[in-house]
């Protein structure tokens, strides 16, 4: 069988760049891969890349609303990540988010008219708490009877969201609201503060922010997040060190849940201002992403969200102004995890040119 | 160049079985080989000497065509080959034991043998031969059993095994008597000579230089990657080949007489383990005292309870009971092992990457594993990242160990030098107890000797020390103490200077004077020892 003259050749040592260059060159990658994609569908490339790209972020309204797409997609990253150190794999972010926002509704329905400037605060932990419950399941189930933590966070994605369902047909539906399933417009006590006028842009993203930096002294700077890293890299080390594997999984879903409760709340009593069955677009899913192209480090996960938050916004360009679908925004986050993932393989190995041995 | 043999005349003499010339290997940074020339006659048993890094494995790699050659040529018997992969050098006739074993966990011995041969052979039958050889050699091992549940021990007999099935005409073995009995060793040696006889050449890699003085015909020293002399070993003494290998005389161990006996510092009192895996060896009634001030030395076959008594003593398996480990005078049974460390207990785990530290980390951060607490690395939650590197720097000068400073991947050493790191990390706190698991597996005889004697110095300061080796020159050399583990049962403890190595291996069958049962648990090693 005649050879092809490519081969992938193991590295002596990892790369020491190719970490860092793999998520650029996947994003290279999937631009590419979109114009070919534009090409197909028979729309002119230049045009497409344009207003993907280009178009959500011409004025300063359009990056306003960049950062706030990022909110949550940078709390539910950071969070993830403290986990996926570890190998806790927590892919229920979108549910912990739901619960999130249902927990900060029901604080803000049970004070309806309070005007207390205790409210929102109640609200930020009522989220995070409800959240950080929701991720318990998981990790009881796991330390308890070792059930895969992946399966159950995932099917419980499910259970949230017929359970936002039944809160907004049922008990919480607005009386006032012609039927629609969500709840009544919260108390402007009850809404984040708008950081600058003209635009929808909130103090979440204050709070997001906090909680990179807060991620990275826990991460980089402190013992429980050494212990994380060594239980991530190799359990028999961590074993022999001493360290419980049981109290790592039960941190690593408790900072997931928390941070994507805190993003649950933060859309509530953001843009939406209210709760309905169609809180989430999918941030927690998404999230997923954003923490593996940030290489699972707050700094990276900046950038990242910033990045998904991008292929929203172009998605919503593209479906306004060129007739696709809105699955497009979805095409563009595969591809970019496929690349990556491609692109992660050159960390170990590198591309050599000539045949075996020639 | 040091070869003086002249070419060989076209039609003339017999060719050698295996002829190196001029072989290097390059990789990015290092020189593993440098102009290497080796000659293999039929049934020639031929030593490689050379210490840790010295480019032995390497070498034997190309041999064996799990990695090609830089520049060089292959001779066999007088062919000019390339070896692309094992399977060809299987074909020619080339088997090899690995030191770092290749083999499947998940799958059984003798599934893991068939892997390894020709064709699909039937199980049953393949299974049948395993256990002739096995016999013959006095290699026990149960054909049926996983390789995930097999010591460390278990496994080399598997590879050996593997490589006498295919009857080679070339037998590379790396290092491949560290985990048998003195007797099973004289076993293997009249094994390989019988196969030397019958004209099968061997290429024996080792450090235990009293071994090649009995064994090899003649010896190829490598040092530095380059070949640095020839000699036989018959003409020889382990010290002058030593010198030749190390460049520089041997350090000697000095062992001066035990210390005054302190008070107790480990209790061993009735441990009873059942073990979760069902391959794996039950803890019977141990009763054992280690003093401030002396070293205890536990020999046996590995896969003996080795690995139990270990986890059970460091608590990374802990047990249902307080009492039987008794850890400075607390009952520690039930303790995890950062509890049982601040009794003032240090412990060097037998693997060293994966378990002792952290591959991918630096070794600073592989410093605060096990020092975070005594060392003060930790302070309110936070690493202490100028402590920890000071630590790291104190191990790493301490005892010598070469790496390219504190921030080096633990991955990134030597065996032996990560050895040396994880030692002084145990060491360098200080303990009040030290358990201390084959200390020097795998470690140059300079290294090796070096340890050794901080041991020693260690028990002069007063630690208790509990050494768990299969190396038994090494236990009569520092303990002075004797213990055997046969079947999960531990033998009566002897000073080490009223016993001689003749005892400790009929003991290490669990034939000990008063053993009940020991006779029937321990048929499978007997059978080793009988052959001898």
């Amino acid at each position: 069988m005649p050879e092809l003259p490519l081969r992938l050749e193991a590295r002596a040592e990892p790369s020491r760049w190719m970490p860092y260059l793999s998520p650029l060159l996947a994003v290279m990658l999937m631009l590419l891969a979109g114009v070919l994609v534009f090409w197909a569908l028979g729309k002119d490339p230049a045009e497409g890349f344009r207003l993907f790209f280009l178009n959500p972020v011409k004025d300063a309204y359009g990056v306003s609303e960049l950062l706030l797409k990022a909110t949550p997609l940078m709390l539910c990253a950071t969070g993830l990540a403290i986990g996926f150190r570890a190998n806790v794999w927590n892919i229920g972010a979108e549910g912990q988010f739901i619960l999130g926002a249902v927990g900060a509704t029901g604080v803000a329905l049970y004070f309806q008219g309070s005007e207390s400037r205790l409210l929102l605060p109640a609200m930020v932990v009522g989220g995070a708490l409800a959240g950080a419950a929701w991720a318990s399941i998981p990790a009881f189930l796991k330390t308890r009877f070792n059930a895969n933590e992946i399966l159950v966070s995932l099917m419980l994605v499910y259970v949230a969201q017929l359970l936002v369902s039944w809160l907004v047909f049922g008990p919480w539906k607005d009386p006032d609201g012609f039927n629609f399933p969500q709840t009544r417009m919260f108390d402007d006590a009850a809404l984040l503060p708008i950081l600058v006028d003209g635009t929808r842009l909130n103090q979440s993203l204050l709070i997001a922010l906090a909680v990179l930096i807060a991620g990275y002294v826990f991460m980089y700077r402190s013992y429980t997040g050494f212990k994380m890293r060594v239980a991530g890299e190799a359990a028999d080390a961590a074993r022999y060190a001493g360290f419980s594997a049981n109290r790592m999984v039960w941190i690593g879903l408790l900072c997931g849940g928390g941070a994507a409760g805190l993003a649950g709340m933060a859309e509530v009593a953001g843009p939406m201002g209210q709760l309905t069955d169609k809180v989430s677009l999918g941030y927690g899913f998404a999230a997923i992403i954003v923490a593996f192209v940030g290489r699972l480090n707050p700094l990276g996960i900046l950038f990242a969200s910033l990045l998904m938050a991008l292929l929203f916004l172009g998605g919503e360009q593209v479906q306004q102004y060129m007739n696709l679908p809105s699955s497009i925004s979805m095409v563009f986050q595969g591809m970019l995890l496929f690349f990556l993932l491609g692109a992660d393989v050159f960390i170990n190995y590198r591309l050599v040119i000539g045949r075996r041995g020639a | 160049m040091t070869t003086t043999r002249p070419e060989r005349p076209p039609g003339g003499e017999v060719p050698a079985r295996l002829e190196l010339r001029g072989v290097s290997k390059i990789y990015p940074g290092v020189i593993a080989n440098q102009d290497v020339d080796l000659r293999v006659s039929a049934g020639e048993i031929h030593a490689v000497l050379g210490e840790n890094g010295a480019g032995k494995s390497t070498l034997m790699k190309i041999i064996y065509g799990v990695t090609r050659p830089s520049t060089g040529v292959m001779r066999w018997e007088g062919r000019e080959v390339v070896v692309r992969n094992p399977a060809e050098a299987r074909t020619l006739g080339i088997g090899m034991v690995f030191q770092h074993f290749s083999l499947f966990e998940t799958l059984t011995v003798v599934e893991n043998i068939a892997l390894a041969m020709p064709g699909k052979p039937a199980l049953g039958p393949l299974s049948q031969r395993i256990d002739d050889v096995s016999t013959r050699y006095g290699l026990p091992v149960d054909p049926r059993r996983h390789v995930h549940a097999l010591s460390v021990g278990e496994r080399q007999r598997v590879e050996i095994i593997r490589c006498l099935l295919q009857n080679p005409r070339l037998l590379i073995m790396d290092e491949p008597t560290s985990v048998l009995t003195p007797q099973a060793v004289r076993t293997l040696f009249l094994t390989l000579e019988k196969l030397s006889d019958e004209g099968c050449s061997i290429l024996y890699i080792s450090h235990k230089l009293d071994e090649i003085k009995a064994l090899c015909h003649s010896a190829t020293v490598l040092r530095a990657g380059k070949v640095t002399g020839h000699c036989r070993p018959a003409d020889e003494t382990p010290e002058s080949m030593a010198s030749l290998m190390i460049g520089k005389a041997l350090p000697v161990c000095q062992h001066g007489a035990p210390a005054k006996r302190g008070e107790v510092r480990l209790r061993i009192a009735g441990l009873s383990h059942a073990c979760d895996d069902p391959f794996g060896t039950d803890l019977k009634d141990l009763h054992l005292d280690v003093h401030a001030g002396e070293i205890v030395g536990i020999a046996g076959v590995s896969g003996n309870g080795q690995q139990e008594l270990l986890r059970a003593l460091s608590g990374e398996e802990p047990i249902a009971e307080k009492h039987p480990i008794q850890i400075c005078g607390v009952e520690a049974g039930r303790m995890t092992p950062d509890r049982r460390r601040r009794l003032g207990m240090t412990f060097v785990p037998e693997e060293r990457l994966g378990r002792g530290a952290v591959p991918n980390m630096s070794l600073a951060d592989n410093a605060i594993l096990t020092a975070a607490r005594s060392q003060r690395l930790v302070a309110r939650g936070f690493i202490g990242f100028e402590r920890a590197l000071a630590f790291a720097r104190a191990c790493i000068g301490g005892f010598n160990v070469k790496c390219g400073g504190p921030d080096a991947a633990a991955k990134s050493l030597s065996g032996g030098n990560l050895q040396k790191f994880i030692m002084g990390r145990e060491i360098l706190q200080q303990p009040r107890l030290l358990v201390c698991a084959q200390p020097t597996w795998g470690v140059d005889v300079g290294a090796a000797a070096f340890i050794r004697q901080r041991l020693i110095d260690l028990r002069d300061q007063g630690c208790a020390v509990l050494v768990i080796s299969e190396e038994l020159d090494e236990l009569f050399e520092i303990s002075d103490r004797l213990a055997v583990i046969a079947k999960g049962r531990l033998s009566p403890v002897r000073a080490a200077a009223d016993t001689s190595i003749e005892d400790i291996g009929v003991w290490m069958s669990g034939l000990w004077p008063g053993a009940s049962t020991g006779t029937g648990g321990a048929a499978t090693d007997a059978r080793g020892v009988r052959h001898a």
